[in-house]
């Protein structure tokens, strides 16, 4: 049986990180389970955890007055669900919800932020990672903006 | 008629009031002669049934941006260089029907390819200049991948009497680019004007080719002296020595990458108002664009063929924009495909340094200024 | 169509074929792919041949009295009875070509330009990656590769369109997935109210792409900005610059070198391309306005 800690560790946007790291993180750690259909956060709501996503599909999205839902990107195995846990004021910026049944890692972003005041070799390595999925949703975000199907 | 055939490639001397024997002899194979005339105060091509009508007696002054033809104290045939028109205007025309088709009720059928000229071509004046530029435009339309059958019908059979220079205009710059003043290869028969004392002169006359040959004998011509040719040589001499623009294609490719964005391109083409006079001018110029039309009741369509100059905002047109908007881009697109992009396509340069481009420049760009703009600074350790 | 051969001496040449006429071919089918997007199958009329092209390859294709524009090939290279366009009405003639009925002709010039890769990639993987309507060039070699599926590794597609109301070949697509050591993945760009698929610019894809860089071959077609965004994302992830291939577009009037329209630096697009090695053409992407 898989340990959690293991778990942690040997997800890809934790590779590398020393094995007392992990073994602080998972201390943070719990594992979850999301039907398809239910929203994992809201818009608005206070944000205080972080999920590495190991199955299935989640959608971020945002409510528009007069339309349904409008989805801005979807995440799957592998990914990293929310950032907003790291900066102030700590407020979620757009719905999360399963589109299909998701297993996934939740950190409690309280409690590691605490930890990370604490030991901030531990809070460097994860703002390194945070910071580089960042750029990389930046990127991606930039390159969407520019529709380049469009025709002109 | 047939005197001295004993060396065909021997060099003769043709007598100038024996000139008119050369056109009846073209005449008299078909040939449609083609030469300089003076028309509009400038000398262009035209067809031509008498040396009589060639620019005798005329001198051209050309510098950036300036045209003039000034009486000669002598009534030599060619004492010009080059006029605005060059010789591709026959063999690639600025407009030539493709094909047309007629609708016979659902579909369509090609009636007609274009239809060449009846008669071969018989191109006289031709200086050493535009000759490499013929030999340019070959490889390029005749000698690559595909064949353009447009430019072939009017090529074919072009019989080619060139004339050396032995004089330039302030705008020349064969010398450095070794095209020319002298003719090498490629050519029917070369002619090269000798200024003797009182209202003689004569032409030093060589064959080039077999029918070449076979023409020259049917002239009245002697043998031409050690004395004639050595008058030829320093006439020669002359146009290349008259020559006070140079350009230096030495490591022109590697700098054009390394300045794509330096602002010496800023400074060069302040002036350029994209009007594509250089591309027209030009003799080796090729670009082209295409037009399908059709008369009202769309039974007959036809496709044509037009002169085109990557000048143009449209030029470089894919959906939703051009991608060279800026004169920069575009004088800098046509400067390095010229000099540098040609290389690799074809060979050799695609300039001959005929100099038409700075004459005809209304503003006055000068090629070879810019060219030595980019290079300025490579001396500083920037390289 | 094959290229005629070069002779040295202006006076002895001789035309093989005639570069600049088109053939006739009739509308047999015609396809809407997406609200200004057709398929058109395309049937010669009064010759046998012609029909034979290389994955990558395009025709200059005429609408008689309006246009003539190049236009990749987008179907099966494995048949030789039809040709397939892909068309986006953008313009004048593309409007006027997608707006041809069964049974109308249209003339058609070509096969012209260098195509994909595909012998290069025997043995390995062919990895494709598509943005718009640039997944109709690379068709043919997904065709190909499936019929030929012993001589390539793994087949990997990665598709991004611009919405679910853009995706080109709909019940295809579906089939593609279904073949052995194959992964088909498609993302759009705006999901809209009913996709439940992914939903990302296509980038977003490479990281569930089962890739095996030193084993790949990548070829990739859509908008230049596209491009960039991929081949940077792939190189990151390993795949050498040489084993990439892009196609390339720019103006073209005649499709045969003569017209002068479609250089891109040192390179004729209609015949040094459409398809390059990334290797070759990587500085000349970063010059603006080149």
């Amino acid at each position: 049986m898989e340990t959690l800690e293991r778990i942690v560790a040997e997800h890809p946007f934790f590779k590398g990180l020393e094995s007392n790291y992990a073994e602080l993180l998972t201390g943070c750690a719990s594992n979850v389970r999301f039907s398809a259909g239910k929203y994992i956060c809201k818009e608005g709501e206070e944000a205080n955890q972080f999920y590495l996503i190991r199955g299935g599909k989640v959608a971020l999205q945002i409510f528009a007055p007069q339309s349904d839902p409008l989805t801005v990107e979807t995440l799957e195995e592998g990914d990293v669900l929310g950032w907003s846990w790291l900066v102030p004021p700590y407020i979620w910026n757009f719905h999360a919800r399963a589109i299909q049944e998701t297993r996934a890692i939740a950190l409690d972003g309280k409690c590691l932020r605490a930890k990370c005041e604490q030991n901030h070799d531990l809070g460097y390595e994860v703002l390194k990672r945070f910071s580089q999925l960042m750029v990389r949703r930046l990127h991606a975000t930039r390159f969407q903006l520019l529709d380049v199907y469009a025709s002109r | 008629m047939t005197r001295g055939k004993k060396n065909e490639n021997e060099p003769r001397l043709l007598p100038s009031s024996k000139l008119a024997c050369l056109f009846e002899a073209l005449t008299r194979r078909d040939y449609d002669v083609i030469g300089p005339t003076v028309r509009d105060n400038a000398i262009v091509l035209d067809r031509l049934q008498s040396p009589e009508q060639l620019p005798i007696g005329l001198e051209d002054e050309q510098s950036p941006g300036h045209y003039r033809l000034n009486q000669r104290q002598q009534d030599v045939y060619f004492g010009f260089t080059v006029g605005p028109q060059s010789w591709k205007k026959y063999f690639l025309p600025a407009e030539s029907r493709l094909w047309s088709a007629e609708r016979r009720n659902a579909s369509f059928h090609i009636l007609n390819n274009d239809s060449p000229p009846r008669r071969h071509l018989a191109l006289v004046g031709v200086r050493s200049c535009d000759l490499a530029a013929i030999a340019i435009q070959d490889r390029v339309l005749m000698q690559d991948r595909y064949i353009d059958p447009v430019y072939v019908s009017r090529r074919q059979g072009a019989f080619i009497v060139v004339v050396q220079c032995t004089h330039a205009a302030a705008t020349c710059f064969c010398a450095s680019l070794h095209s020319a003043p002298t003719a090498k290869a490629g050519f029917d028969l070369s002619l090269t004007e000798l200024l003797q004392p009182g209202d003689q002169h004569s032409f030093v006359v060589r064959a080039g080719s077999p029918r070449g040959a076979e023409l020259l004998a049917e002239l009245e011509t002697e043998p031409a002296t050690p004395g004639d040719l050595q008058q030829e040589s320093d006439a020669i001499e002359t146009a290349r020595r008259e020559q006070v623009r140079t350009i230096d294609l030495n490591g022109l490719k590697e700098l054009v990458d390394k300045k794509f964005d330096d602002d010496c391109w800023d400074k060069i083409t302040a002036r350029c108002l994209t009007c594509g006079n250089c591309t027209m001018a030009c003799p080796t110029c090729f670009c082209s664009t295409v037009e399908d039309t059709s008369d009202l009741s769309g039974t007959t369509v036809e496709r044509w063929r037009h002169w085109d100059s990557c000048f143009t905002l449209s030029f470089s047109y894919i959906h939703g924009g051009s991608v060279r908007t800026s004169a920069k881009a575009r004088y800098r697109q046509w400067l390095t495909h010229k000099l540098v992009y040609w290389v690799d396509q074809f060979g050799t340069p695609g300039c001959v340094g005929c100099g038409r481009c700075i004459t005809w420049c209304p503003v006055g760009i000068d090629l070879t200024e810019a060219v030595r703009a980019i290079q300025e600074g490579k001396d500083n350790g920037n390289a | 169509m094959p290229a005629a051969e070069s002779m040295p001496s202006a006076q002895a040449v001789r035309v093989v074929t005639d570069p600049l006429l088109p053939q006739s071919y009739v509308v047999k089918r015609a396809e809407r792919e997406t609200p200004d997007t057709f398929s058109l199958v395309l049937h010669p009329q009064g010759h046998a041949d012609g029909n034979a092209f290389l994955p990558g390859q395009f025709s200059m294709v005429s609408v008689y009295g309006v246009g003539e524009l190049p236009i990749s090939i987008s179907g099966d290279p494995v048949q030789q009875k039809n040709l397939v366009y892909t068309v986006r009405s953008v313009g004048k003639a593309t409007h006027a070509l997608v707006s041809r009925k069964i049974g109308e002709e249209v003339g058609v010039r070509g096969p012209f330009g260098r195509g994909w890769p595909l012998d290069l990639a025997h043995g390995k993987d062919v990895v494709i990656i598509a943005g718009g309507i640039g997944l109709a060039p690379l068709r043919p070699v997904i065709y190909q590769v499936l019929q030929h599926r012993d001589l390539y590794g793994r087949l990997v597609v990665l598709y991004g369109a611009r919405s679910p109301r853009e995706v080109l070949y709909r019940s295809e697509l579906k089939t593609w997935a279904r073949h052995r050591e194959t992964q088909f993945l498609i993302t759009v760009d705006y999901g809209g109210l009913n996709w439940h698929g992914h939903v990302g610019v296509v980038t977003t894809l490479l990281k569930y792409a089962r890739l095996q860089p030193s084993r790949s071959i990548a070829m990739i077609c859509g908008p230049e900005i596209m491009m960039r965004f991929v081949t940077r994302d792939l190189e990151a992830q390993g795949v050498r610059r040489e084993d990439i291939y892009v196609s390339m577009e720019r103006n073209m009037k005649c499709g045969v070198g003569f017209c002068g329209h479609c250089q891109y630096g040192p390179h004729f697009i209609c015949k040094d391309g459409p398809v390059f090695c990334y290797e070759h053409i990587r500085p000349l992407l970063d010059k603006y306005e080149l």
